[in-house]
């Protein structure tokens, strides 16, 4: 899963998951709708990329319901955690070795 | 574009959307500015009901009546009551204004769970406050309102500080500081009110203002 050249993890290569898992960081969970008012794209580009991390276990996903509506929520994983900070020691790594 | 400034953009990028799912960063200095212009209005029309050059009171026949049953609808008798009830609408609808407007042009909803939270945790310490404040009044304290009305809001303000900019912890441990000092003081409660939320509100907001909201506007 890692980048062999810079350590940095393929599965993080895109501004949307960037912001879903920065999103997730600093929220213990986030539903569908304020993830797409964030980022700012389409149902079905978030449902993709959901679809992705959650496959990976990089986040859970939980279905509920307020009132009649679904309420599907995302929560990052232990391990999602430690791969996306991970990632961003990679970041920071590669800002300070090319100076 | 090279690997680092791809990095570099990925970490700020990083930065922004947590910082914009977890703060409402939408409050603008302007708001600030108006709610301070509002109070120190309030403050100008108040100060000879405070001071005695006009009668505080709407109706002397039913205030007596009133005093004796213990009555609480006793306040609505009072100039200063309708006052600071005309003064909290127009600095809460001014800056509401204001926070509309940024939100607006930032493209971020001002109705999000940011925003909700920021309102939630201000609300706990001002509705406390205000229950507290009111059976003040009912004992007659009145010395001790101004001093607690910027005590509580104080508070309020460190609280939201987790919810949005941090910088309006520095106003919230202003307003308590000389909340206290207020407690001393207690014939003066309308200089410190004008001082603390008139005075205060402008320097913050213009501060805030000009911290993020100038740059862009001449951009």
């Amino acid at each position: 899963m890692l980048n062999p050249i810079n350590n940095l993890n393929k599965l993080f290569d895109s501004r949307v998951r960037l912001g879903i898992m920065s999103a997730l960081m600093v929220n213990s969970e986030v539903n569908f709708n304020d993830l797409k008012m964030l980022l700012e794209i389409t149902d079905g580009n978030l449902a993709s990329h959901l679809k992705a991390l959650e496959e990976n276990k990089i986040i859970k996903v939980e279905k509920g319901f307020i009132g009649r509506k679904t309420n599907t929520t995302y929560a990052i994983t232990k391990n999602g955690e430690k791969e996306f900070k991970l990632h961003i020691a990679a970041l920071e790594k590669m800002i300070k070795s090319t100076k | 574009m090279n690997e680092r400034q791809q990095s570099l953009e990925d970490l700020q990028h990083i930065k922004k959307m947590m910082e914009r799912s977890s703060r409402f960063i939408s409050l603008s200095g302007l708001s600030g500015i108006s709610a301070g212009l509002c109070a120190l209005i309030g403050a100008l029309v108040a100060k000879p009901y405070v001071y005695g050059q006009k009668d505080p009171i709407i109706d002397e026949t039913a205030v007596i009546i009133l005093a004796i049953a213990k009555d609480y609808r006793i306040v609505f008798y009072s100039y200063l009551f309708w006052i600071a009830i005309a003064t909290f609408i127009a600095a809460f609808v001014t800056a509401f204004f204001f926070t509309y407007l940024k939100s607006k042009k930032e493209e971020t909803p001002i109705w999000s769970n940011t925003s909700k939270r920021l309102m939630i945790n201000v609300s706990i310490p001002i509705v406390v406050g205000g229950l507290f404040l009111f059976r003040m009044i009912q004992f007659e304290t009145f010395g001790l309102i101004a001093p607690g009305c910027l005590i509580f809001y104080g508070l309020a303000l460190v609280n939201a500080s987790k919810y949005t900019l941090v910088e309006i912890r520095y106003l919230g441990f202003i307003q308590i500081a000389l909340g206290l000092i207020n407690l001393w003081f207690v014939g003066y409660g309308l200089y410190f009110w004008a001082a603390d939320f008139g005075i205060m509100h402008i320097l913050y907001g213009t501060y805030m203002w000009n911290k993020y909201e100038r740059k862009e506007s001449n951009a």
